[in-house]
């Protein structure tokens, strides 16, 4: 069969069991959630910067961010609940193209985590914290979809090499808070002391949420074109190391 | 190779001189074996015999060590696709999606091995219809019974019309009204669709039910392969057991002097005996055990089964190694637990 089709056949298994599963939806955005309205509340009144934005306003993108890393790097779990119950047996014994099945998983993940993150922007937008501005949108969507699909790719290179549905979940809780909490999504970056300025700067997400800021209106840190570059980089450096690890995966 | 016949025109699945090791553990030790087109092939042996590793080589899921194995004419090493294309399994462990329905499970498969979508729903309505779910094609499989997502994988493993179709262990774990179920299914099959069928069994009843021939495995090599028929018969005749608390040396050897008696051994208090002609046997045994003031406190006759051959071969009992392995403890609950 065509490698698109099978792309597309896995990417519509994600979108059902997305479509049957409400509760993970509702609580994979109960963190970001509380993360806005608490840290924006309470934070919110010692926050001065550039220009009279609110703290809520400024780490809206960074929610956003929040949510796509959260879910996509999460989402690589189910690869090895697949190999757990055994479905990706009946997968890899088909006729079809390893790294178009690793293409169709990642898409199908991604997607998942952009709905999340759009019902987020969306959300924003209604509550007046991020301006309503069509070509922004579009711009912050080509930011979004390069974090989230990277970031799955992160995911399943992970779980390719793991059996432990368990302890893939703890060694991505490990990953994931450092790389949001290092990163612009919370704080402003000028400033901040050294050490955590070069970890930033080596920290995709910082490149990803900065687009997103430039993209909503927001202040941002680095030209846009940067933030685009670098993020093309990680994503074609993940998407390599996802698809290679991927082939290597026994069942 | 004592099985090896020559490369016939009509084989569909050749092995030759394949070996798999793990390590230094050796699963396949130097098969070589022909399985003609429309046989219903049954491997028979103890779980670790190596069964679903050769199923696994055959799915091209593994890389033999060295030998080689070909099934439908293609390499299952070097042209997995066209292998692929051509075979449909049944896995020991549950392989469907249960976040999905029945129907949705029999698409994807569908889908994956390129049928267009028309196709798909006449052949989802027809495999239903074989195994009978056609009343819970809208249920998610969380839902299905062990039984009923059994019948399911088989359904979906013909979706794509296979040309060999294999089935480990396709009954493990189910309880005996669903296995005749499921038997029923298998032999509808090879009647119906003329299709090649490989089926691994630790089942005795199983083997000797469906299969028109049996390969017995054991520690990776094939220790005798013939038809359930065959097999048995290399027994040499029926089993009869006399129970005695004083088997006399001198009545034993009487006995074994009897023209129909083949074999003679005893195992605790029991005296063991492979004969012919039994029914006619038994009086002039009790005769002899009369004449000698043994005691015989009960007699039984009866067919030689698969189970006798296999003990005969291995000297092991296939049951000794059923259920103990942890693994295969977890096995039988994921199939059990929704029954």
């Amino acid at each position: 069969m065509s490698s698109a089709a099978a792309v597309h056949t896995l990417w519509l298994r994600e979108m059902k069991r997305f479509q049957r599963n409400r509760s993970r939806l509702i609580g994979s955005m109960a963190l970001p959630l509380l993360f806005l309205l608490v840290l924006g509340t309470g934070y919110g009144r010692y926050f001065s910067y550039r220009g009279n934005i609110s703290y809520m306003e400024y780490i809206g993108p960074g929610i956003v961010g929040m949510s796509l890393l959260f879910s996509s790097m999460l989402g690589g779990i189910s690869v090895l609940w697949d190999r757990q119950f055994g479905f990706l047996k009946e997968i890899l014994v088909a006729p079809v193209n390893r790294t178009a099945i690793m293409a169709g998983k990642t898409l199908g993940t991604a997607t998942t985590a952009l709905i999340r993150g759009l019902v987020f922007l969306i959300a924003l937008i209604a509550t007046g914290l991020v301006k309503f501005d069509p070509l922004g949108i579009m711009i912050a969507l080509v930011f979004m979809f390069l974090i989230s699909t990277a970031f799955v790719s992160v995911g399943i290179a992970v779980a390719a090499r793991m059996t432990d549905p368990h302890g893939f979940q703890l060694i991505m809780n490990f990953l994931t808070m450092p790389v949001f909490f290092l990163s612009g999504a919370l704080f402003p970056l000028d400033g901040v002391p050294n050490w955590l300025m070069i970890i930033a700067h080596l920290n995709p997400l910082t490149y990803g949420v900065d687009g997103m800021r430039y993209a909503l209106g927001g202040p941002h840190e680095f030209s846009p074109l940067v933030d685009f570059v670098v993020l093309v980089i990680f994503w074609v450096v993940t998407t390599l190391v996802g698809a290679l690890l991927f082939r290597k995966m026994s069942v | 190779m004592p099985f090896l016949q020559g490369g016939s025109a009509s084989a569909i699945i050749t092995l030759k001189e394949l070996t798999k090791k793990f390590g230094e553990f050796v699963a396949l030790d130097n098969l070589s074996l022909e399985i003609e087109k429309g046989e219903l092939f049954g491997l028979l042996g103890p779980n670790g015999a190596g069964k679903t590793t050769l199923i696994s080589i055959l799915s091209t899921i593994l890389a033999p060590s060295t030998g080689t194995a070909s099934v439908c004419g293609h390499d299952a090493r070097r042209e997995e696709d066209s292998v692929r294309r051509c075979i449909g399994i049944v896995f020991q462990d549950p392989s469907l999606d249960d976040e999905l329905t029945g129907e949705e499970n029999l698409d994807f498969h569908g889908r994956l091995y390129g049928l267009d979508s028309k196709t798909r729903l006449s052949r989802i309505n027809e495999v239903l219809g074989l195994v009978d779910l056609d009343d819970r094609r809208k249920d998610l499989i969380r839902n299905y019974s062990g039984g009923m997502r059994r019948r399911l994988e088989i359904a979906r493993g013909l979706m794509h019309r296979p040309n060999v179709l294999f089935l480990d262990e396709p009954t493990l774990g189910l309880d005996p009204q669903t296995r005749r179920r499921i038997w029923h299914y298998i032999t509808n099959l090879k009647n119906s669709f003329g299709m090649t069928i490989i089926l691994t069994t630790h089942y005795m009843d199983e083997a000797d039910q469906l299969c028109s021939r049996i390969a017995i495995i054991d520690r990776g090599r094939i220790v005798a392969m013939d038809s359930p028929e065959g097999l048995k018969e290399s027994l040499g005749g029926d089993l009869l057991e006399l129970a005695t608390n004083n088997p006399k040396p001198e009545f034993l050897q009487s006995v074994r002097e009897q023209e129909d008696v083949k074999r003679i051994s005893t195992q605790d208090g029991k005296v063991k005996l492979t004969v012919r002609n039994g029914e006619s046997l038994i009086p002039r045994i009790l005769q002899t055990a009369q004449s000698f003031a043994v005691e015989i406190s009960s007699v039984s006759l009866r067919k030689p089964n698969l189970e006798d051959v296999f003990i005969k071969l291995t000297g092991r009992e296939i049951r000794d190694e059923v259920i103990t392995e942890p693994k295969e403890r977890i096995r039988i609950f994921m199939r059990t637990r929704r029954r």
